[in-house]
C-alpha cells in the first residue's frame, strides 16, 4: 500500500529533514506515527498525500512508483487518499456542509448523493445543527470533526491523519478513534501521526517511531 | 445549505478580480473608438470612391474676351461626344460654378468678375476602359490648355492617407487587446497567489488542473464582460455625440460639410456590440492558460 524505499527530504537547500526512510505498510494496516515534536512527522505525511516529491529515494502507493506516474494519474490517486490536517484547513467561507461535501463534488459524486453522505456523516459526528455553520463559529473541538468528516466523506483507501485528537476532549477522542478503527476494519489504511505517547500505547495497533528525521524502531512497519 | 458547483474558491471576495472590470472597460471603451474609426474611414472612403469613379472632369482655359469667339469647349465637347464609353457630357454653366464657389467667396464676389475655367463633368459607362492618353492627346489638339482630370492621383493620396489611419487604429486596437491580456494575466497570478491554500488544498483532493481553472475562467468571462459592457455603453454615447456633432457641421448645407457623415450603420454598431463578448472570452482563456500554466508547476 505505501513503500518507502531510502526516502530523502530537504526543503529548497536548507538540511534535510528526513534521512534514508524506508517503510512498508501493508493494505488494511493500522500505524501510528509518533515522534517529538520536529521529528519529520507531518514532512512524512506530506510524502504519503503527494504534497511533495522526495528529495531522493523511492515512493510506492498502492503499488505504483510516484515518479512513473503522469500528471492525470497522480489526481487519481489522491482521491483516493483521506488527509486530516493538523490545522484543519477548513475552508472560511464554505459552510461546514459545504467543506465536507468539497472530496465528493471534486470528485463530480451527483448531488443528490452529496447531500444524503455528507448529511449523514455530520449526524454522525454530531454536527447535524451546524450544517450551514461557518468554520469561524464553531469550537476547535468541532472544526476537528468537519476536517475529520472531509477526510473520510470519499471512503479513501487510505487515511493520514495529523494529531487529529489534539483540541477534543478524551471523550471524543475516543469516538473519534473508534470511528478510525470502524474504517480500519472496512479495509481502510491508516496512520495517525501524534506525539500523545498515552494515546499510541493504549492501542494495540503498530508504531513508527521518529526521530530527528530518521525511523529510530520501525515497530511492525513491514505488516 | 449546498454550494454551488465549482464554486470553492472565494474569487468574488478577492479585491484583485474585483478590480478587473474597471480596468477592461477603459480598455474596450478605446478598442470601440479606434475600431469604429476604422469603419467610419473605411464606409466615408467607399462613399468617395463610388462617387469618383465613373466620372472624369475637363478643365478648359477660361473664354477669351468678348467679342472674341469661344472656340475651345464646342471643339472639346465634339471630341469627348464622340469618345466612346463616354455616356454623358455636360458642360457646367456659370451659375452652377458659381454655387461651387459660393460657399468659399461668399456673395461679396461675384464670380463673373472672375476669370474661371470652364467645367465638363463626364459620365463613363460602367465596365469600360478609356484610352486617357489618347483622349488627352486629342483633346490637347481641339482645345489647347485642356485638362482631362480623373480623380486617380487625389484618390490615391486619399487611400494612403486613409490605410495609414487605418493602419494606426489597428495597431491601438491591438495593443489595447494586448494590455487587456496582460491584466488578466497579472490578476489571475495575484489571485493565484491569495489563494493558494485554497488550491493547493483541492489539488491535494484530487481536484483536477480543469476543475479549479474553471472557477478562475468563468469569474474572468464575468468580469470580462461587465467591465466590456461598461465600456461599450460609454463608447457608444461618445460615438453618438460624435456623430452629432459632425452632423453640425453641415451649417452650409448638405453640399459643404466640413466632415464626413460619422454614423454607423447596422453592422457597424453589431461588430462593436460583440467588443465586450470579445473581452469576456480573452478574459476567459486567457485567466485558464495562466492557471493550468500555474498548476502544471505543482508537484
Amino acid at each position: 500500500m505505501v513503500r518507502f524505499e531510502n526516502v530523502g527530504m530537504r526543503y529548497g537547500t536548507g538540511p534535510e529533514v528526513l534521512h534514508d526512510v524506508s517503510l512498508d505498510l501493508a493494505s488494511g494496516s493500522f500505524h501510528f506515527l509518533t515522534g517529538p515534536s520536529g521529528a519529520g512527522k507531518t514532512t512524512l505525511l506530506r510524502l504519503m498525500y503527494l504534497a511533495d516529491r522526495p528529495t531522493r529515494g523511492l515512493i510506492s502507493l498502492f503499488d505504483q512508483d510516484i515518479s512513473r506516474l503522469r500528471r492525470r494519474d497522480l489526481a487519481d490517486l489522491r482521491r483516493k487518499i483521506g488527509v486530516v490536517f493538523q490545522d484543519f484547513r477548513l475552508l472560511g467561507h464554505l459552510s461546514t456542509f459545504d467543506n465536507v461535501a468539497l472530496p465528493l463534488r471534486v470528485a463530480g459524486i451527483a448531488e443528490s448523493r452529496v447531500k444524503k453522505n455528507v448529511t449523514e456523516l455530520l449526524e454522525w459526528v454530531g454536527l447535524a445543527e451546524k450544517l450551514n455553520a461557518r468554520p469561524v463559529t464553531l469550537s476547535g473541538g468541532q472544526q476537528q470533526r468537519v476536517a475529520i468528516a472531509r477526510a473520510v466523506i470519499a471512503r479513501p483507501q487510505l487515511l493520514l491523519a495529523d494529531e487529529p485528537t489534539g483540541n477534543v476532549d478524551d471523550a471524543m477522542a475516543n469516538r473519534l478513534l473508534r470511528l478510525f478503527e470502524e474504517l480500519n476494519r472496512f479495509g481502510t489504511t491508516l496512520v495517525i501521526a501524534t506525539h500523545n505517547e498515552q494515546l499510541a500505547s493504549q492501542r494495540r495497533f503498530k508504531r513508527i517511531h521518529l526521530v530527528n528525521g530518521e525511523v529510530a524502531s520501525p515497530e511492525g512497519v513491514s505488516a | 445549505m449546498i454550494g454551488r458547483l465549482g464554486n470553492d474558491i472565494p474569487l468574488r471576495r478577492d479585491g484583485t478580480v474585483r478590480v478587473l472590470p474597471w480596468l477592461i472597460a477603459p480598455m474596450v471603451y478605446l478598442a470601440a473608438l479606434a475600431l469604429a474609426g476604422m469603419l467610419t474611414l473605411h464606409g466615408v472612403l467607399q462613399s468617395w470612391d463610388r462617387g469618383l469613379s465613373g466620372t472624369m472632369t475637363v478643365e478648359l482655359p477660361p473664354a477669351p474676351p468678348a467679342p472674341a469667339a469661344d472656340t475651345a469647349l464646342p471643339k472639346a465637347l465634339e471630341v469627348l461626344r464622340a469618345t466612346p464609353g463616354i455616356v454623358s457630357v455636360a458642360p457646367l454653366s456659370t451659375a452652377a460654378e458659381s454655387k461651387l464657389l459660393q460657399p468659399w467667396l461668399g456673395t461679396a464676389i461675384a464670380p463673373d468678375e472672375l476669370q474661371l475655367p470652364r467645367l465638363i463633368d463626364l459620365r463613363i459607362a460602367s465596365g469600360t476602359t478609356i484610352d486617357l492618353k489618347d483622349l488627352r492627346a486629342r483633346l490637347a489638339a481641339a482645345a489647347p490648355g485642356a485638362v482631362l482630370d480623373d480623380h486617380r492621383l487625389w484618390l490615391d493620396r486619399l487611400f494612403g492617407l486613409a490605410l495609414s489611419v487605418e493602419a494606426t487604429g489597428l495597431a491601438i486596437f491591438l495593443m489595447v487587446g494586448a494590455a487587456a491580456v496582460l491584466t488578466v494575466i497579472f490578476t489571475t497570478r495575484a489571485g493565484l497567489a491569495v489563494h493558494h491554500d485554497v488550491i493547493e488544498l483541492l489539488h491535494l483532493m484530487g481536484a483536477r488542473d480543469l476543475y479549479i481553472a474553471r472557477q478562475f475562467e468563468h469569474e474572468a468571462m464575468r468580469m470580462g464582460l461587465s467591465g466590456g459592457v461598461g465600456g461599450i455603453a460609454l463608447a457608444a454615447l461618445t460615438l453618438w455625440g460624435l456623430g452629432h456633432a459632425a452632423a453640425a457641421t453641415a451649417v452650409l448645407g448638405e453640399e459643404a460639410k466640413l466632415l464626413p457623415d460619422l454614423s454607423l450603420v447596422l453592422w457597424q454598431w453589431t461588430a462593436l456590440a460583440l467588443l465586450p463578448g470579445l473581452a469576456g472570452l480573452a478574459a476567459m482563456l486567457t485567466a485558464r492558460l495562466t492557471v493550468m500554466r500555474a498548476l502544471a508547476r505543482m508537484p
